[in-house]
C-alpha cells in the first residue's frame, strides 16, 4: 500500500506559525485521528498534504512521490481525497453531477467525440453513472440524487462531499471534520459510513475531529497538535491518560 | 426535470437522453419541417431576421461556454468574430482557397487567440479578467485597422469571396438560410455534447467552487484556457460565417458594443442553459425589430421627439430590459421556460 511520509513541516503566515516542525507516517491501513484545540493547525496540516499550502520547511511524499513540487490535482489523481471542514460543493449542480464531476480523471474521452456523443463517449458515460449511482445507494442519498445540491439539508451535503471524495477512487482519505454540525443520529450515520468505507476500501483514513466519544470509537491511533506542534501521539486509551494532552484540552 | 408520472427511466442511457418522450421527438421534427418549409413562403424579412439572429446564436453559444458554464466573463466576444471573419477572408482572398475551408481555419485562429487572451484568467478572476477581455477587444480591433491597412482593408470595408460548395454557389437568401440553420444545428448538438460531458462538468465545477474542482482533480489552467478555446472557436465560427454571409466586413461590425450586447443578450436568454442563447438573442433581435418599427411612429404622432428617436429606442429599451431581467428574472428566459413548461406538463394537477 502507498505511504505517506511527513517530514519536519514548518507553515508559516506573516507572523504566525500554523505548523512547526510537524512529522508522522501513515504507513498501514488504520483509521488516523487528529485532534487539537481550535486554532491548533489540523485543517493546515490537511491543507498542506492535499496541497492548498505550501510547508516553508520540510518534505512530504506519497507512494513514493515527492509532494512539495506536485499541483493539487495531480495529487487527487494520484488517490489522495479529500472533504473540506466548511462544504465546498458545486451548488450549480445536482447531487449526482457533483460525484459525476469527482469522476473526472477517470474518464479517457477527448473534448470532440464527447460532442459528438456516441458510440464510446456514452458508454464511458454510462460506465462512470453506475459507479456513482452505487456511491449513492451506499451513502442512502437516492432519494436527493437529482436536487442541486445549493437546496439540500446540511447533513446530506455534508454526504455529498463525502460521495465526492470517493468517486475520486482514493487510496487516502482526508476527511476535515466529517461530521462537526450534526445531530447524534448524523453523527452515527456518518461514523458508520467512515468504517465502512475503511473495512471495504482497504485504505488508511485521516480523519479530523473534536467529538472526543467518536474519536475513541472509531481511531486506530491519534495525533493530538497544540498551536502547531504535536504533542502527542498513539493509542486512543494512551491519548486519554496523557497529561500533556489533558492539560491541552482543560487549559482551553 | 420532471415528467408525467408514470414515465420512469429504466436504463442510465434513457436518462441521459436529451428528448425523452416521444413527444419530444415528434414536437423537434414539427419544429425542422417548419423551418424547412420557411423559404416557401419567399417573406425576405423573415429570412434575414432569421440568417442574422441565427449567427448571433452561435456566437453566443461559444460565449455560453466560456462565461455561463465556466464563469469566465468576457467582454470581447465580438473581437474574436472578428479575428474568425478576417483570417478566413483574407486568407480566401490572397491564397484562393475554398472559403469553407477558411472559415474553419478561422474559427482555430480565433481559438489560439483566445487562448492567448486566456491566459491572464489562470492569475485574476471576474472584474479583472473581464477587463482583459476588453483589452482584446481594443487590440485586436487595431490591429485589424491599423498596420496592414492593404491587407485587412483597414477602417473600410474588406470584400468577401463567394461561398460554394461542391461547385454550388451560395447567392440568394435562402441558400444561406439553409447553409446557416444547418451549420446552427451542428453547433447547437456539438456543444450540447461537450457541455453535458466531464467537459461540462468540469467547467461548471470551475465557475461554482475553483477549489473543490481542483481538489476533485480537475486542472484548472488547461480547463480554463480549453473553454477559451472553444468559446472563441464559436466566435470565430460565427464570424467568418457572418462574412461569407454578408460579403462585406468591417470593423465596425464588430465593436465594443456589440460585445457588451452579446453579453447582454445572454444574461437576458439565460447564462449557463442550451437554450439561454437562442431565447437571448430572439428577444433582442426582436426587440430591436420592434423599437425600428416603433421609432418613426412615436415621432410621427410627436413631432418634437425629432426623428433620432428609433435608435436611442433601441439602446434604452435594450437598457431598460437588462435591468428588469436582472432585477427580476437574473437567470434569464431559459429558467421561466423551464418552470412554465413543467407547470403545463403536470397541468392541473401541480404535484
Ligand atoms: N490562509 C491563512 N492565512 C493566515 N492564517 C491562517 C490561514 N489559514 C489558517 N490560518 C491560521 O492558522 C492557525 C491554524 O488554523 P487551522 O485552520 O489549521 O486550525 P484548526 O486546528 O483546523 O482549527 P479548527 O478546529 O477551528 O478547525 C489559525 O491560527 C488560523 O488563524
Ligand atoms: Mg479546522
Amino acid at each position: 500500500m502507498p505511504q505517506l511520509i511527513v517530514n519536519n513541516i514548518t507553515l508559516r503566515f506573516s507572523g504566525l506559525t500554523a505548523l512547526s516542525d510537524v512529522s508522522f507516517e501513515v504507513t498501514k491501513n488504520e483509521i488516523l485521528a487528529i485532534i487539537g484545540p481550535n486554532g491548533a493547525g489540523k485543517t493546515c496540516l490537511l491543507n498542506c498534504i492535499s496541497g492548498f499550502y505550501k510547508p516553508q520547511e520540510g518534505n512530504m511524499s506519497f507512494d513514493g512521490m515527492d509532494l512539495i513540487t506536485t499541483p493539487i490535482y495531480e495529487r487527487t489523481m494520484k488517490g489522495i481525497a479529500r472533504t473540506f471542514q466548511n462544504i465546498e460543493l458545486f451548488n450549480g449542480l445536482t447531487a449526482l453531477d457533483n460525484i459525476m464531476a469527482a469522476r473526472h480523471a477517470h474518464f479517457k474521452t477527448g473534448v470532440i467525440r464527447s460532442g459528438i456523443h456516441f458510440g464510446k463517449a456514452r458508454d464511458e458515460e454510462i460506465y462512470h453513472r453506475e459507479i456513482v449511482e452505487q456511491i449513492i445507494d451506499f451513502l442512502e442519498i437516492k432519494p436527493v440524487r437529482k436536487k442541486i445540491v445549493g437546496s439540500l439539508p446540511y447533513g446530506m451535503r455534508k454526504r455529498v462531499e463525502l460521495g465526492r471524495a470517493l468517486a475520486v477512487e482514493p487510496k487516502l482519505l482526508l476527511l476535515d471534520e466529517p461530521m462537526s454540525g450534526m445531530n447524534v443520529e448524523e453523527k452515527e450515520d456518518m461514523a458508520r459510513f467512515v468504517i465502512d468505507i475503511f473495512e471495504d476500501k482497504q485504505i488508511p483514513i485521516i480523519l479530523i475531529e473534536h467529538d472526543m466519544g467518536v474519536v475513541m470509537d472509531i481511531s486506530d491511533r491519534v495525533m493530538v497538535l497544540e498551536f502547531g506542534k504535536k504533542i502527542a501521539e498513539g493509542i486512543p486509551d494512551e491519548i486519554v491518560k496523557n497529561e500533556k494532552v489533558i492539560n491541552a484540552y482543560l487549559g482551553q | 426535470m420532471r415528467r408525467e408520472s408514470g414515465v420512469f427511466d429504466v436504463n442510465y442511457v434513457q436518462d441521459m437522453k436529451i428528448f425523452r418522450t416521444k413527444y419530444h421527438v415528434i414536437g423537434m421534427i414539427a419544429l425542422i419541417a417548419f423551418f424547412l418549409s420557411l423559404p416557401f413562403f419567399k417573406n425576405q424579412f423573415w429570412l434575414t431576421f432569421i440568417n442574422s439572429t441565427a449567427v448571433t446564436i452561435i456566437a453566443l453559444q461559444g460565449l455560453n461556454i466560456l462565461s455561463g458554464y465556466c464563469g469566465q466573463i468576457s467582454i470581447g466576444h465580438t473581437a474574436f468574430m472578428a479575428v474568425g471573419a478576417y483570417s478566413s477572408t483574407i486568407l480566401a482572398a490572397q491564397f484562393g482557397l475554398p472559403l469553407w475551408f477558411c472559415m474553419i481555419i478561422g474559427a482555430l485562429c480565433a481559438g489560439l487567440i483566445g487562448i492567448l487572451f486566456g491566459l491572464p484568467s489562470l492569475r485574476v478572476k471576474g472584474y479583472y479578467l473581464a477587463l482583459t477581455t476588453i483589452a482584446a477587444q481594443f487590440i485586436i480591433i487595431y490591429l485589424i485597422k491599423t498596420p496592414f491597412p492593404e491587407i485587412t482593408g483597414g477602417a473600410i470595408a474588406l470584400q468577401v469571396p463567394e461561398f460554394t460548395l461542391g461547385g454550388f454557389k451560395f447567392e440568394t437568401e435562402t441558400h444561406f438560410y439553409y447553409l446557416i440553420i444547418t451549420l446552427l444545428i451542428m453547433t447547437t448538438f456539438f456543444s450540447k455534447g461537450v457541455l453535458r460531458s466531464k467537459f461540462g462538468r468540469a467547467f461548471i465545477a470551475i465557475r461554482d467552487n475553483d477549489i473543490a474542482a481542483e481538489a476533485m482533480g480537475i486542472n484548472l489552467y488547461k480547463y480554463k484556457l480549453l473553454a477559451f478555446f472553444l468559446g472563441c472557436f464559436y466566435a470565430g465560427f460565427a464570424g467568418a460565417l457572418w462574412a461569407a454571409y454578408a460579403r462585406v466586413i468591417s470593423p465596425d461590425d464588430f465593436t465594443l458594443m456589440n460585445s457588451i450586447w452579446q453579453m447582454g443578450m445572454l444574461i437576458i436568454g439565460g447564462l449557463g442553459s442550451t437554450l439561454g442563447p437562442f431565447f437571448g438573442a430572439l428577444f433582442i433581435k426582436l426587440l430591436n425589430e420592434i423599437c425600428l418599427v416603433a421609432g418613426p411612429f412615436i415621432s410621427s404622432i410627436i413631432p418634437q421627439i425629432g426623428a433620432q428617436i428609433s435608435a436611442s429606442l433601441v439602446e434604452m429599451s435594450f437598457g431598460v430590459a437588462i435591468i428588469l431581467f436582472l432585477a427580476f428574472e437574473p437567470r434569464g428566459i431559459a429558467h421561466r421556460w423551464e418552470i412554465l413548461k413543467d407547470s403545463y406538463r403536470l397541468w392541473p394537477f401541480s404535484y
